[in-house]
């Protein structure tokens, strides 16, 4: 059995070597060439995959970390605290990511501090400049308990301490503003959107679908560490969290199809074009299946059943940003995009190093409550894998 | 407003020379990018464009493509550096200096009008500066200058509305019965004439009348009013919450 479990870390260690390799190549081609060669972008179609997937889903997948501060840190209920950590780490890392994509992305990288001294409050890319800069800031206040305690730093400590309510709060706030913010950039472009994605709630469905998915991240994270790390949290926190994720996910569509009925838009959904069959298949994957696997009681306490429907949501969220940036903008200005290799190298390389960084601050540091783990959640969060593992030998 | 300048074209005048495309090319030094002015496309060196269309009854028609210098410019509210600006002579302008390239000015323009250096490992956003150099020395564009037949005139805005409206008042058969940019994301310093309906010759279509930077404007009013709701709003459920959750331990001990 140890030896499966050996063969099977070499194995992903191995991938995630490669991606890495060929994301490094591809970084000193975008340095050295520039955007053109690099990526498939024109100036028809100025904004792929690095800001659809690097930024959008990148920020939006973070969205746990605030929403589990609010509940334990503002609304005092104390049981999802466990929770806490995880959720941090998960959204620093992913806003450290963020920024490293942006730097992909922009055409002059190293003229972004631009942003800090020249100002356009016109601008919704200027307020998102700002969102990431504060945010990442209160993020990294936030998970320093964390290193202090670790190296027994306590005066260091005792400071942060003092101050995180109130850097709490401003995290939710600046969480708040910046996820219903990319949502606003859309806002400016209403003649070059698909009907059926452009709407003024944008940064309402921005905002929803980006709590709505960030609970499901936590149920995500907390099944994979549970399997790799043998450290995870208990099932009937889960439970609840999955819940919740189906509530904001199906609230989200809800005043989707609201929205789509009062504008007369609900004939597009059938069109049978190339927009509206992704659009059922971004509904069907993030919204109709999941929230189905989740409404179902019985489904919903079963370990691998939540599992599944936080794959789905998660993978939904990412379809629905992709079909805002990409789908519902691509098609009406006649610009066929499809990233090229090198934009899919960086993402999957940023993507691994994410992975690798989550699994090196869950070994080094306190991240997951290992108390939480006795026998009986072992067995039932374990089971699945162990007979997997054990199939393997 | 009063001193603003702009351009009005009247494709029912133009004969397809190509004149004003490379006319444009000389006056802000720009590589030569085709043989044939009417083939080119617009790019990081290529400004403006004229390319030919076919009307109802199988008649060319000629149109330019250009930066219509909006009156209140989505590129110039996009811009998080503030890169872009409308200046008061009409010209909307972009500052190289400033820009960090996030493209968000490209992604937004309503008519699809700045280029990219896609080459350039320092990159500029390109578009049509109405001749903002000439204008200062008190010279028309070049290409109103070049214009051999006058469908591109060069003069005050005020004035070239009331031209524009006199044209199809005179001309009812002639005009298709819309001055494109009077009223277009705003209105534009650029003003079209034409005996088709605009979509036909490439310009965008259903544009509204209010200004773009509306639209996101209404969201970012919503800032202040979420940061200062939202404080109250948590500060209280913070202090309630915590206050119902001590009651609760006190009473517990009391029991
Ligand atoms: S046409 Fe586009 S680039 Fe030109 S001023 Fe208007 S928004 Fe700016
Ligand atoms: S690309 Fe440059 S000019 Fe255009 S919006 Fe971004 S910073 Fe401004």
């Amino acid at each position: 059995m140890k030896n499966g479990i050996l063969r099977h870390l070499t194995f992903w260690k191995i991938i995630g070597a490669i991606i890495v390799g060929f994301g490094l190549y591809s970084t000193y081609l975008r340095v050295t060439l520039g955007l053109g060669a690099t990526t498939n972008l024109s100036d028809n179609f100025p904004w792929g995959m690095w800001i659809g997937f690097d930024i959008l889903c990148g920020v939006g997948l973070a969205a746990g970390g605030f929403i589990i501060c609010a509940i334990s840190h503002i609304f005092h209920i104390k049981k999802y605290e466990p929770l806490i950590r995880p959720a941090i780490l998960t959204a620093f890392l992913g806003y450290l990511l963020v920024i490293l994509g942006l730097l992909y992305d922009l055409g002059r990288p190293l003229d972004v501090w631009h942003a800090i001294i020249m100002w356009n409050t016109h601008s919704v890319m200027f307020e998102v400049a700002w969102c990431v800069m504060l945010y990442t800031t209160v993020l990294f206040l936030e998970f320093s308990p964390i290193i202090f305690e670790k190296f027994k730093w306590n005066w260091l400590l005792n400071i942060v301490r003092k101050i995180s309510t109130p850097i709490m709060m401003l995290g939710i706030l600046l969480s708040t503003l910046h996820q219903s913010s990319l949502g606003s950039l859309f806002l400016i472009i209403p003649t070059k959107m698909h009907a059926l994605w452009w709407s003024p709630l944008l940064p309402v469905y921005f905002y929803l679908s980006a709590i709505g998915v960030g609970f499901s991240v936590i149920i995500f994270e907390s099944y994979l560490s549970a399997r790799v790390f043998n450290k995870g949290l208990e099932m009937n926190l889960l439970t609840r969290i999955g819940l919740f994720s189906a509530i904001f996910i199906g609230v989200t569509f809800l005043i989707k199809l609201i929205d789509l009925t009062a504008y007369g838009k609900l004939g597009l959904i059938l069109a049978n074009t190339q927009e509206s069959i992704l659009f059922l298949a971004e509904i069907l994957i993030g919204t109709l299946i999941p929230v189905a696997i989740l409404l179902n009681k019985k489904l919903r306490e079963t370990t691998h059943w939540l599992y599944i429907s936080a794959v789905f949501i998660i993978a939904g969220f990412m379809f629905n940003r992709l079909n805002v940036s990409i789908t519902a903008i691509s098609g009406i200005n006649n610009a066929g995009y499809f990233p090229s290799i090198y934009e899919i190298g960086v993402t999957m390389m940023l993507v691994v190093l994410g992975m690798w960084a989550f699994g090196f601050a869950v070994k080094y540091f306190d991240v997951f409550p290992v108390e939480e783990f006795e026998e009986n959640e072992e067995d039932e969060i374990l089971r699945p894998d162990q007979k997997e593992l054990l199939a393997e030998d | 407003m009063q001193k603003q300048k702009g351009l009005l074209f009247d494709s029912t005048m133009c004969v397809g020379c190509g004149e004003c495309s490379l006319a444009c090319k000389e006056a802000n030094n720009l590589k030569k990018t085709s043989s044939d002015p009417l083939r080119d496309q617009l790019s990081a060196d290529t400004y403006t464009v004229v390319h030919q269309f076919v009307g109802k009854d199988n008649e060319e028609i000629y149109s330019r493509q250009l930066c219509m210098h909006c009156i209140n410019p989505t590129c110039v509210s996009v811009c998080p550096v503030g890169a872009f600006e409308k200046t008061p002579e009409g010209p909307v302008l972009y500052d190289e200096s400033k820009c960090i390239g996030c493209r968000y000015c490209m992604q937004a323009c309503p008519h699809n009008i700045p280029r990219y250096e896609w080459s350039s490992n320092y990159p500029r956003v390109r578009k049509c500066i109405l001749c903002a150099h000439r204008l200062k020395d008190g010279l028309p564009t070049a290409c109103a200058e070049v214009c051999p037949t006058g469908a591109t005139q060069f003069g005050l805005l005020e004035d070239l509305k009331k031209e524009a409206a006199e044209r199809i008042k005179n001309n009812p058969d002639t005009y298709y019965p819309h001055i494109y940019g009077l009223n277009e994301a705003g209105g534009t310093s650029v003003l079209v004439l034409a005996s088709v309906p605009f979509d036909r010759l490439g310009f965008a279509k259903n544009l509204p009348n209010e200004p773009l930077p509306e639209y996101t404007g209404r969201a970012l009013q919503a800032v202040p009013v979420v940061l200062s709701a939202g404080t109250a709003f948590l500060g209280g459920m913070y202090w309630l919450t915590k206050r119902k959750n001590q009651i609760a331990k006190e009473e517990n001990k009391e029991n």
